[in-house]
């Protein structure tokens, strides 16, 4: 089983690198998990190509995260996984954003679903999507400031809560 | 955020929920109509937003297995096994075959208990009250099984890193058989009560229809996506918990309408006991039910009382915690509502770097105007209980 999924990720490899020599600028393989990182520049590109290639078939975009390593550079890493349902294999589109610009190409235009996914993402990270249609926040207000998922943002908030005790002091005479 | 796709000559914007109670927790809907025709629904959530994945950040790995549970809280043992699979990916783990087996029955257990909520809300949704009160009845049994096991009803905790928190207490057995004997006649009854019912059918036959395409361009999966025809099963396609070891169909159909998922989840219902009813023959008497690893797995009582080390790994698992290799692991499981996905990012410290949970509820959810645009507002309902919707899954 291993090693079968081994040899189909070898496979999607190849066939974006004798796609374009840039498509890829580093591959990773990890726990039976293949990252490929892609350039900015291309990451719509080869998403279009790993959707509609008929030797890739990643028709299914399940999830897009993002990973704040602050304080190093470059700061961001925005992961696509991708599934294709009839080939049964997995792949892990990477790409990685400085602090100073952090913005990509939205893929909603690939895949629909992305839709969501890139909101949550620009909500909590703080990554603009350039060409997404409705880049909103969607789980935290609209008026809140910040984004709560970086490293740089305690875990407690900026907000000023008084404690219960000052609370109750507070309205005794 | 709303301006009105009509120029606002003939439409009105009807504000759904927050608080209203088909909407299953906190979904608040902004429905544009025409008449009592839906022309635009825009989605609107984060009332139950509490930052489990910054918390997770703060916690050591095994700390943040209690944060699992509160995601879809109608499936707390499957939030902990995707939680588990991939920091045990990352760890590189082992988990001996009698603990997977416990796995898989504990978790086809939840999978049932999730569709009867799911089907009794779905109901009454719908206005049929009784199959409400049959499901609860059902589902009371599979939760004092989990009470018996995990000592919990809901919030179980129970599936840990490297196996399971306790071995399955005496008596375990008979309990299951009982649920199993007795289940298979229940279904029956809910299918007696909806599926020939002309109501039941006038209410689902051919309202929410999605086609495959576009099911799968919107990420759903799970029942959704099977019952638009495609059968995509993270326990057939991804196989994790030795699931390849199982005997199981999945259930497909092609209507794609709200009977259509109701059939597919009654069907699963089935699947998930002969699914149990293996893993009660495939559990042995005796065996681990967790992996041995020093400094990840906490040792046994026993040990401790006479090795050094064992004290020593006890001492440093539960004040340190313990440091997977720098990487990241995406597991996925077949939840009750889709493929629930865990990504886990390490930096190489004993908190974990980011915890990303890839809950189906919060993507499926996303097909919803593509279902009710251009239909009945009654039909609204209808569509929001087929998707199987748990709103701490979606706001987490």
């Amino acid at each position: 089983m291993a090693e079968n999924s081994n040899q189909n990720t070898n496979v999607v490899v190849e066939r974006l690198r004798s796609w374009s020599p840039n498509a890829i600028s580093e591959v990773i393989e990890f726990r039976g998990e293949t990252t490929v990182v892609v350039p900015r520049k291309v990451l719509r590109e080869v998403a279009e190509r790993c959707r509609s290639d008929k030797d890739l078939q990643f028709n299914l975009l399940s999830d897009a995260t993002c990973v704040d390593r602050y304080p190093l550079e470059p700061r961001f890493e925005v992961n696509y996984h991708l599934v294709s349902i009839p080939r049964r294999d997995r792949l892990r589109l990477q790409v990685r954003l400085s602090s100073d610009d952090p913005s990509l190409d939205s893929l909603v235009t690939v895949w629909p679903g992305a839709n969501w996914l890139e909101r949550e993402i620009f909500d909590l990270m703080g990554i603009r999507f350039n060409g997404h249609p409705d880049l909103r926040r969607i789980l935290m207000p609209e008026d809140w400031e910040g984004h709560p998922l970086r490293k740089d943002y305690p875990v407690e908030g900026y907000r000023d809560i008084p404690s219960i005790a000052t609370r109750y002091t507070r309205n005794r005479p | 955020m709303v301006d009105t796709a009509t120029g606002g000559s003939k439409t009105m914007v009807l504000n759904m929920g927050p608080q209203h109670p088909s909407t299953h927790g906190v979904l608040r809907i902004l429905l544009e109509l025409d008449g009592e025709n839906v022309v635009r629904a825009i989605p609107d959530m984060g009332y139950l937003h509490t930052g489990i994945e910054k918390s997770c950040e703060d916690k050591t790995y095994s700390q943040a297995i209690t944060l699992t549970d509160r995601i879809d809280y109608l499936n707390p043992l499957g939030n902990n096994l995707a939680y588990c699979l991939a920091v045990e990916k990352l760890l590189g783990l082992e988990i001996p075959k009698r603990a997977q087996y416990i796995r898989v029955m504990m978790v086809e257990l939840q999978r049932i208990s999730s569709h009867l909520v799911w089907l009794g809300t779905h109901a009454i949704d719908l206005g049929a009250m009784s199959v409400f009160l049959y499901c609860f009845r059902e589902r009371e049994e599979i939760l004092k099984i989990f009470e018996f096991v995990a000592g919990q009803r809901m919030m179980t905790s129970y599936i840990r890193i490297g196996g399971l928190a306790l071995d399955l207490p005496a008596g375990w057995r008979q309990r299951v058989e009982k649920l199993l004997k007795m289940m298979p006649s229940r279904i029956d009854e809910y299918e007696e009560l909806l599926t020939g019912n002309r109501i039941w059918m006038g209410r689902t036959k051919g309202v929410g229809y999605i086609s495959a395409e576009d099911a799968v361009a919107y990420s759903m999966t799970g029942p959704t996506l099977r019952a638009a025809g495609l059968a995509y099963d993270n326990r057939r396609a991804f196989p994790y918990s030795s699931y390849e070891e199982f005997q199981f169909d999945v259930p497909t159909r092609t209507d794609s309408d709200c009977f259509g998922r109701y059939m597919v989840r009654v069907a699963e219902m089935r699947e998930s006991l002969k699914i149990i009813r293996q893993a009660v023959d495939k559990i042995t008497p005796d065996g681990p039910f967790r992996t041995e690893a020093a400094g990840i797995i906490p040792p046994e009582r026993e040990k401790m009382k006479t090795e050094m080390e064992a004290l020593i790994y006890h001492f440093k698992i539960f004040t340190e915690g313990f440091s997977p290799a720098p990487g990241q692991a995406f597991a996925t499981i077949e939840s009750p509502r889709g493929e629930l996905g865990v990504f886990v990012a390490s930096d190489g410290s004993p908190k974990p770097l980011r915890v990303h949970f890839r809950g189906p509820s919060f993507i499926n959810l996303q097909a919803l105007p593509k279902l009710i645009e251009g239909k009945l507002i009654a039909d609204v309902i209808a569509c929001i209980g087929t998707i199987d919707i748990v709103l701490g899954e979606v706001d987490r």
